[in-house]
């Protein structure tokens, strides 16, 4: 055993999710390693416990297994769960995600916290739209709605805490900050983070055939277009407020 | 065929749901009681899997036009064809032309009225339940519920002996439940104390409630544990926010959810839960994974319940 597999001994750990389901914990914390151990994780379970597995979330440190109570039961997809995830190996070459690049439109009549952010991290707007910009985001996970990908981590300087009060509504397309977070809404819904702009690419695509082009390990990166651009490519240009 | 007069508060065709989306955030939708939706369709002898109409609260009108053969069961609803009276928990015959009309819910909140093969509806990712939120499922595929004006349309077949649920077997949505709470999640990091408030209190389940979840409000539950990582939140988890009220997520819930979870309710009464009103009280009990899961296994074999996960083999595809 390595070291590294010693000091996470604790880990995986099963915990009972109710009835039909168990979620494995695989370390603590949000850290890239540990995402990739739950991305392992979901390739072992999908080619080994396929045959009574229902669905699956992975999330940033865990693994929750729905199964099918007919084809098997608790003690026994434990037992299974245990021997598969006990000789993971998460630097798969087939677990690089994919990369995706997104366009946004910062501007203030669609990202109305852009100007906010930057006074309070004492920076100009234009320093905000380069920190967003620079960096490169992991997929560490999906959920909340459909195709809502959680993306870190953001630079330090725009770090900014979710608003107070949250907005009844953000229009689908709106980039936004959460403390060390960022995403996409990909549908118009309520929503307390920090809006800065909008992407005219859509994340979630009811009428499609895939729900959203991102998945968990995936990597994005956003660039600047203008007005023009964005509109062309049929962005939305609705002002948020 | 059959079209909608009027739909009531809000009338939505649902499947049992759709699996195996989850990890891109798509939740599982399906009828908030799958006891009342499963007897629907056992009437019939359709298909577990069939497509009904969840109606909340009554109030709902419909026309046919043709002769089929229907099922309602759930909410007490007085229900009356072409202004007769006939009973819930029973299949009856439809002749082409009659109006069917549910009046107010009295008793419980969903009712569920099933026809003879099923009502077609297009599915979408597998399934063609009706998830407002996901802009998924139902009638036009977006997650619209029904309206008036409406038409479904369903295969014409040959008609049942007529079948009615024993009494033994129809719940009494007026009584005060006892819900089964699946110690989970974060059971073990909640401190003694609220683990035993949940099970010794009366809960009530308040106003807002609706798909995604029951809210409840009682004595207010303590949890000193750690801060949580987003992570998967099943249907019927029991999640604690910060002001202590319990929250138990129903079947249009988000897929993850940051606070904590004092664990899951038994999926076996978590429909009896759905058809409580607003102010009805609620108690809770322990009870243990694997009696909950024999349970489970009975329920759905009674029932011919066969999941499948709809996203084919690939769960990230």
């Amino acid at each position: 055993m390595t070291n590294s597999a010693s000091k996470a001994s604790n880990f995986p750990k099963l915990v009972s999710a109710g009835a039909d389901a168990v979620i494995v914990y695989l370390g603590e914390g949000i850290s890239v390693s540990v995402n990739q151990q739950v991305l392992a994780a979901v390739k072992a379970v999908e080619e080994q416990l396929s045959d009574v597995v229902l669905d699956l979330v992975p999330s940033y440190n865990s693994l929750m297994v729905y199964y099918d109570v007919l084809r098997t039961d608790e003690p026994e997809i434990r037992e299974r769960l245990r021997k598969t995830l006990s000789d993971l190996t998460s630097d798969d070459q087939e677990l690089i995600g994919k990369h995706h690049r997104i366009p946004v439109y910062y501007d203030e009549s669609v990202g109305p916290d852009l100007a906010r952010i930057a006074e309070t991290n004492n920076c100009s707007v234009d320093d905000v739209i380069k920190a967003h910009t620079e960096q490169t985001y992991r997929v560490y996970a999906m959920g909340f709605a459909p195709g809502f990908a959680y993306l870190g981590e953001v630079n330090e300087k725009i770090r900014t805490p979710r608003l107070d009060n949250p907005r009844k509504r953000i229009t689908a397309g709106s980039v936004a900050i959460a403390e060390s977070q960022t995403a996409v809404y990909p549908s118009s819904s309520p929503g307390g983070w920090n809006i800065i702009g909008r992407t005219s690419t859509q994340l979630y695509d009811p009428s499609s055939g895939t729900i959203s082009p991102l998945n968990v390990g995936d990597e994005v990166e956003f660039y600047s277009v203008s007005k023009e651009q964005f509109v062309d490519d049929g962005g939305d240009t609705e002002t948020l407020s | 065929m059959m079209r909608i007069i009027e739909p009531g508060m809000r009338a939505a065709i649902q499947d049992f749901g759709r699996f195996g989306y989850l990890s891109k955030g798509l939740t599982r939708g399906g009828p908030m009681d799958e006891h009342a939706f499963l007897w629907a369709n056992r009437l019939l002898n359709n298909d577990f899997n069939a497509a009904q109409i969840e109606v909340t609260l009554g109030g709902f009108e419909a026309e046919f036009d043709c002769d089929c053969q229907c099922a309602v069961t759930g909410a007490g609803v007085e229900l009356t064809l072409d202004g007769e009276t006939l009973n819930n928990w029973q299949n009856f015959k439809v002749r082409a032309g009659q109006r069917l009309k549910m009046g107010y819910a009295t008793a419980g909140v969903r009712a569920y009225l099933a026809v003879q093969g099923g009502f077609q509806v297009e599915p979408k990712w597998g399934s063609c339940a009706t998830v407002t939120r996901d802009a998924v499922g139902g009638l036009h595929g977006d997650g619209s519920p029904l309206k008036a004006g409406d038409e479904i349309s369903f295969n014409q077949q040959e008609l049942q002996m007529s079948r009615r649920v024993g009494w033994a077997y129809r719940p009494n949505y007026e009584k005060t439940p006892v819900i089964g709470l699946i110690p989970g999640f974060q059971y073990d990091a909640f401190p003694m104390s609220a683990r035993e408030t949940f099970c010794y209190e009366d809960y009530e389940v308040t106003k807002d409630s609706d798909r995604m979840g029951i809210r409840l409000s009682g004595k207010a539950l303590e949890y000193d544990g750690e801060g949580l990582v987003s992570e998967g939140v099943n249907v019927g988890s029991v999640q604690v926010p910060a002001n202590g009220q319990p929250i138990i997520m129903m079947h249009d819930r988000q897929t993850l959810g940051g606070y904590p979870k004092l664990g899951t309710i038994n999926p076996f009464d978590l429909g009896r839960l759905a058809q409580c009103q607003p102010g009805q009280t609620v108690r809770f009990t322990r009870i243990e994974g694997k009696v909950a899961q024999q349970q489970l296994r009975r329920f759905y074999q009674f029932f011919n319940v066969r999941l499948t996960c709809q996203a084919g083999d690939n769960l990230r595809s």
